[in-house]
């Protein structure tokens, strides 16, 4: 099956127009405009300042929306049509959408931390709302009449007393805007929305159920080879030899070295695979990780550290000392990896003066600096592009990938495509960092709580660093950033109760055992763990039940708000924990935890109905229900299924996953090693959204994963009268944590 | 170089292989059908889903040599976005999923199960799919939709 030779620079333009009709994803029957060809002959403005970065009106009609953000699986496809269809007057099937490519659409920064919306959406909404301002004031003037007295509608603009109206595409059609972002530039009433806050289908899924969406790993090009990165075998282990006659049998495969970065290239992709497997490389020794036993202990002893005081708040209480009962617990986390169930994978087309990248990138824009800079050319002659990947919800191998198709496709001078193994994956990509906290506290038994105490050890944001630094430049010797990014993951680290005096001290390490990312809802479901575990921890001291114990000390009224209509999904019957089975042989319990993201983001309220057995330590979650209130809702169904994935996701880290390693390297390399949650520990779902139209839109990927872990761990408490303070909740911890009740 | 001859969606395609061991999935994709996926290599995921012979099979483990000769079905060869499978047009209705990148060989599987157990409970279909992992957590929809093609919707 080899491939016909093209010299592929001829065919670029070819290749383009393929990638346009992939990424410049459309509805059906619509007509697709050659974007990317237009582009590369004169870049359209990606400012992200400007209108006319953001959409265009196009002569047929139809309007062309340009959003730097992308669609992870998450919904932004259909969403930010809503948002534009709905400030602009136009229907969202009349909207083409571009995503993720830099030299197409305007840098909204990386898609993550949850604001895609809150942030991504409320540009392209100023963007539209400017636009539609502009479009009534062009009408106003053609028909000569007051713009107050025009209404933007079904993409035309008309009288609001009736008569005709004029179309968009006739003011403005294939012309440019020239606008700046008007920020006072007035919206639409939510109170009249017929876009926003529906349930629109996501236009992406019938091309996902029929196998005719493109992903990055489904793409090529003409010319293009196949690779296969060969890692050491060990972490930081350099190349001593390779042997380059243990592949020769194989027709068309040939080793690439550079320094210590080692590759295969073949002209098919199985050939590839059998060389990687064949091709014969001596590595150095390398011993540097800690042994896994003892993590806990090395994080305590690590002398590289900073201390910082991130949260100081309030006074020591008036409560008697004598009444106050104290409690102190300590709660660890493990690495995890990102789990995507497509290994990462990227093509490259790199030649001496400027290079295309197809990624799956959550960050296309970010990276191009990266990128530029590993591969010593001005930003300008960087392009990365966006296309669909298997699920990463943070950082995982994509980028990773990407520079080794890059570094590659220059050493080759042709396309090249990486595919990364399953190994390769699970080994290599970015982990969730571990995370351990010492809480301490006070409670008196009005259930007033005295005192609070956060101690926490964390990896350390390394100060602006772009990125998480990749692996291929480091090994191949180019310009790469050093230093650790595992995202925003000290936060939630402080009770959202009133609490007489508070203080979270974080201890910042300089390192981290494996290279850190972040991994979704960065941290927060750690922190959330330790400090709504330690919530009913100190309920449980003042015998009172968990939720009447919440709502004593908690004063914010969308937290009392989702707290309560939990309460009410679940019939939760007030008592303290635990219950009164746990001698049983299935014991049934229940438990729940509240987090408001960030402090000042989305409110959720978690609840999960458990059965534990025994003699086997098994957990079985039987229900979870779940009060999500994330301000206005652009797409129900979107949130729901955002909502769904986040606790089902969650549950699978905190049930089973927690990354293995030996002194060299990472060991739990595949599904059995690192088994996720399969259909069997699927739980019923029950998820009550809070729409709020007159509020802004918050972030709905992250936050309802941070309070699965507490919720679980309370209800296991509930059932069994057992404390479970270290993730996962394998059925061996369960049985050790019932033999000590 | 041997010839081998595979009926593919019903159609036959003849390809040419130096390695008789080469997984049916690469060749698949290398014809251009890319909905099965590549997830694990090792069978253990069921991304690379396709019937042989109406059976859900890992297409990541099985030979050319071994699928030469059966009938094999991928999911482009169950219907299209404009004439649906019933298992895909569920699956669309259920707004199922969200990467996607599981979702072909969920319905292979799923298809399979509906062959066999044209009425499943739900007990049924998550013991079907236990060899099908999804990291979107898209689980419930999923046997929603399963349920919802064999008509036991709502």
């Amino acid at each position: 099956m080899a491939v016909a030779l093209a010299p592929h620079r001829l065919t670029r333009r070819a290749v383009l127009k393929g990638g346009a009709l992939t990424f410049g994803f459309a509805f059906a029957g619509l007509p697709t405009h050659g974007l990317a060809d237009e582009a590369l002959a004169a870049p359209r403005s990606v400012n992200p300042n400007e209108v006319d970065s953001f959409l265009s009106v196009n002569g047929d009609g139809t309007v062309t929306l340009f959003c730097g953000k992308v669609d992870l699986g998450q919904g932004l496809r259909i969403a930010m049509r809503q948002i534009a269809g709905e400030e602009l007057g136009i229907s969202v099937d009349m909207i083409n959408y571009v995503e993720g490519d830099t030299a197409l659409t305007p840098d909204q920064g990386r898609t993550s931390g949850s604001n895609g919306i809150q942030r991504g959406g409320m540009q392209i909404r100023q963007a539209a709302a400017t636009a539609r301002q502009a479009l009534v004031e062009l009408a106003a003037q053609r028909l000569n009449t007051k713009a107050d007295d025009l209404v933007a509608s079904d993409g035309e603009v008309r009288p609001k007393s009736g008569g005709a109206g004029v179309r968009f595409a006739d003011l403005i059609g294939g012309r440019s805007f020239n606008l700046k972002l008007n920020s006072k530039a007035p919206l639409k009433d939510p109170v009249t929305y017929t876009l926003v806050g529906k349930p629109l289908p996501r236009p992406d899924l019938p091309a996902k159920c029929t196998g005719s969406l493109t992903y990055i790993h489904d793409f090529s090009l003409p010319g293009m080879v196949h690779a296969r990165v060969i890692r050491p075998p060990a972490i930081g282990a350099t190349l001593i030899s390779v042997d380059e006659s243990s592949i020769k049998h194989l027709a068309g495969a040939s080793a690439v070295r550079i320094k210590d970065f080692l590759a295969v290239i073949a002209e098919d992709e199985w050939t590839a695979v059998r060389a990687a497997r064949a091709l014969r490389a001596q590595w150095s020794e390398w011993s540097g990780l800690p042994a896994q036993d003892k993590l806990i202990e090395t994080i305590r002893a690590n002398p590289a550290t900073t201390e910082e005081v991130l949260v100081t708040r309030g006074q020591p209480g008036t409560g008697s000392p004598s009444r106050a009962m104290t409690r102190a617990a300590s709660y660890f986390w493990p690495m995890q990896s990102h789990g995507s169930i497509g290994p990462s994978c990227a093509v490259a087309d790199i030649d001496s003066d400027k290079a295309i990248v197809w990624t799956a990138s959550q960050g296309t824009h970010g990276n191009r600096k990266t990128f530029a800079r590993f591969l010593g050319l001005p930003e300008e002659k960087v392009r990365l592009v966006y296309l669909d990947g298997s699920g990463c919800y943070g950082m995982n191998g994509h980028e990773d990938a990407a520079a080794d198709a890059a570094i590659l496709s220059r050493a080759v001078g042709r396309p090249v495509r990486v595919q990364w193994s399953r190994e390769d994956e699970l080994g290599w990509d970015p982990k969730g960092p571990p995370q351990l906290l010492d809480i301490s506290g006070a409670v008196d038994p009005s259930g007033r709580i005295l005192q609070w105490h956060t101690e926490m050890w964390l990896p350390q944001t390394t100060r602006g660093l772009p990125d998480v630094p990749l692996l291929a430049p480091a090994a191949a010797g180019l310009d790469n950033v050093r230093g650790l990014q595992p995202g925003l993951i000290s936060q939630n680290a402080d009770p959202p109760y009133a609490v007489d005096s508070v203080q979270v001290l974080v201890h910042w390490l300089e390192d981290a055992p494996l290279r850190p990312a972040p991994l979704r809802s960065p941290g927060k479901p750690a922190n959330c763990f330790a400090v709504e575990s330690f919530t009913d921890e100190l309920a449980f001291a003042a015998r009172l039940d968990p939720i009447e114990f919440r709502l004593r000390s908690l004063a914010d009224p969308r937290g009392i708000a989702v707290i309560k209509r939990l309460a009410a999904l679940m019939n939760w019957q007030s008592r303290p924990s635990p219950g009164s089975n746990k001698d049983a042989a299935i014991m049934r319990g229940r438990g729940m935890a509240y987090v408001h993201y960030k402090h000042n983001e989305t409110y959720v309220a978690t609840g999960m109905e458990v059965a534990v057995e025994r003699t086997s330590g098994r957990i079985r979650v039987e229900r979870v229900a779940c009060t999500h209130d994330c301000g206005q809702i652009i797409n129900p169904d979107g949130v729901r299924a955002q909502v769904e994935g986040g606790i089902v996701q969650t549950l699978s880290r905190v049930l089973m996953e927690e990354v293995k390693f030996d002194r060299s390297r990472v060991t739990s390399l595949d599904w059995s090693t690192y088994p996720i949650l399969r259909f069997s520990d699927a739980p019923k779902l029950d998820i009550a959204l809070v729409d709020r139209p007159t509020e802004p839109p918050l972030g709905a990927g992250d936050a309802s994963c941070a309070p699965v872990g507490a919720a679980l761990a309370n209800a296991v408490f509930d059932a069994t009268g057992a404390r479970l303070r270290t993730v996962p909740f394998t059925p061996e911890r369960v049985k050790s944590a019932l033999g000590g009740v | 170089m041997a010839s081998y001859r595979l009926r593919i969606n019903g159609g036959e395609r003849t390809i040419e292989l130096s390695d008789p061991d080469q997984p049916l999935l690469y060749a698949l994709r290398g014809l251009g059908l890319t909905a099965a996926k590549f997830g694990c290599g090792l069978g253990q995921c069921g991304v690379c889903n396709v019937l042989l012979d109406g059976r859900a099979t890992r297409s990541c483990l099985e030979t050319i040599a071994s699928a030469a000769g059966k009938s094999i079905v991928t999911l482009e060869g169950l219907g299209s976005i404009s004439a649906p499978h019933p298992v895909q047009a569920a699956f669309i209705k259920e707004q199922v999923p969200q990467c996607g990148y599981c979702t072909s060989g969920m319905i292979i599987s799923a298809v399979a199960l509906l062959a066999e157990k044209p009425k499943p409970t739900e007990e049924d279909i998550r013991e079907a799919l236990e060899g099908n992992l999804c990291r979107c957590g898209t689980h419930v929809r999923i046997i929603r939709a399963v349920m919802a093609a064999s008509g036991q919707g709502g």
